[in-house]
């Protein structure tokens, strides 16, 4: 039963989330809104989940005195400096000058900002390996992210000045981006929607059950 | 308070920069604070705007409301290790009813409208475009119809399939090179982005 009850309730909820999609008549005109809500209200239940598990982890490495385990203390004090402050501030907790919003701006931002912008770096070599003119597909790859970068600077048009308006090269990089782009784009985004809707038949069906876990 | 704000937003940035040297204490001890203050900042504001907002508030008024709840108290089940197995319930309504959503969402935009905006008019009456948005409306046309080919494995890609599948794999690659480009370009802008701050905010060598 302690398979089959889910399988059920996942067969019934996709069927009636199908159906609805057919009849724009109370109560299935609602069901949209209400599922959205819910999926909210129990995506604050499954942080508390996820940060449980975190403190858990961290906890079971300071007690196990694991190597580094002096920067799992610092993630549950972190963890908890801002959760006590965020709390601890009421309904209005981000607002400007609030500890939270401190927090926020001073630590999370350059944090996660910092952490996506080191990536230049690596795409940069990244690039280097991937742009190699070996054969006419890496050619192609290679002219139109030039086209692309160049097109996306001052010096591109600068360079390009003395060509007719629609060739200098912010348009034609434009050009790239709205069209051959677009074109390849809709091809993936087409065959990834195809997939989408045979593995949602496979869920429902009961055909997919991976996520239910194993046992 | 800004101004200490600032020195340790400087000290973390280039903390995190640090790795470009190698592996060090600094940039792990920027990542563990990075890790907490993150799990922690999604508590507080998922509680705040999905819990207290969403239901807390809105209990009364729509009493719908209590079956996310439900099914969010069932989630936190897995606490209990002995009844852990009920948190499955919750799961598997999300998952199945994403799935049916998703279904005919997707099938309908990422599908039939696709389909729709990819077969353009290249000229007749009532219609106007430049030369330009002619020829990228055939590109767009033969391009998606050649990448979709690509795509297609149930056929050995032979003579004027393979042709096709062909074109379609240039289509593909121009794609990936502006999209890459195009990366590029964001992650520069957000390296910029932190040069600014360091020189500009941190250190003030330009306004």
């Amino acid at each position: 039963m302690r398979r089959e009850i889910p399988l059920l309730i996942t067969a019934i909820a996709g069927v009636v989330f199908v159906v609805q999609y057919f009849i724009p008549h109370s109560p299935f005109n609602h069901l949209d809104g209400w599922f959205s809500d819910w999926f909210s209200i129990v995506q604050a239940c499954a942080i508390v989940l996820g940060s449980l598990n975190l403190l858990m982890i961290s906890s079971q490495k300071i007690a196990r005195k694991k190597e580094g385990w002096g920067y799992a203390v610092v993630i549950i004090v972190s963890f908890f400096l801002i959760t006590i402050i965020g709390f601890a501030g009421g309904e209005e907790f981000r607002d400007v000058g609030t500890g939270f919003d401190w927090l926020y701006n001073y630590t999370y931002v350059p944090l996660s900002s910092t952490m996506y912008a080191i990536l230049a770096f690596f795409v940069a070599s990244a690039s280097y390996r991937a742009f190699r003119a070996r054969n006419a597909e890496a050619t192609l790859l290679l002219l139109a992210a030039f086209f692309v970068m160049l097109g996306r600077v001052p010096i591109g048009d600068l360079l390009t000045m003395w060509m007719p308006e629609g060739f200098r090269m912010s348009n034609l990089a434009t050009w790239i981006m709205d069209f051959p782009q677009t074109a390849g784009q809709r091809a993936i985004m087409i065959g990834i929607a195809l997939g989408l809707v045979s593995t949602s038949l496979r869920v429902i069906l009961g055909i997919e059950r991976s996520h239910l876990g194993g046992e | 308070m800004e101004h200490f704000g600032l020195w340790v937003g400087a000290f973390l940035t280039l903390g995190i920069y640090s790795f470009l040297y190698r592996d060090n204490a600094w940039y792990k001890l920027c990542e563990a604070i990075f890790i907490g203050i993150s799990a922690g900042y999604w508590v507080v504001i998922l509680f705040w705007d999905n819990f207290y907002g969403k239901f807390w508030i809105g209990r009364e008024e729509e009493p719908m409301l209590w079956v996310g709840a439900a099914l969010g108290v069932l989630m936190l089940c897995r606490l209990v290790p002995r009844i852990g197995w009920i948190s499955r319930w919750p799961l598997a309504f999300i998952v199945g009813a994403t799935a049916g959503l998703w279904m005919m969402n997707y099938f309908s935009s990422n599908i039939m409208a696709q389909v729709q905006s990819t077969i353009m008019p290249l000229l007749g009456e009532g219609y106007s475009a430049s030369f330009g948005e002619i020829v990228g409306n055939f590109v767009i046309a033969v391009g998606t119809f050649a990448g979709l080919i690509y795509f297609y494995f149930s056929k050995e890609h032979k003579g004027a399939f393979g042709a096709t599948a062909r074109l379609g794999i240039w289509v593909i690659m121009i794609t990936f090179g502006a999209s890459f480009g195009y990366t590029v370009m964001s992650r520069m802008s957000l390296l910029i982005g932190r040069i600014d701050f360091l020189l500009g905010d941190w250190l003030g060598l330009i306004q």
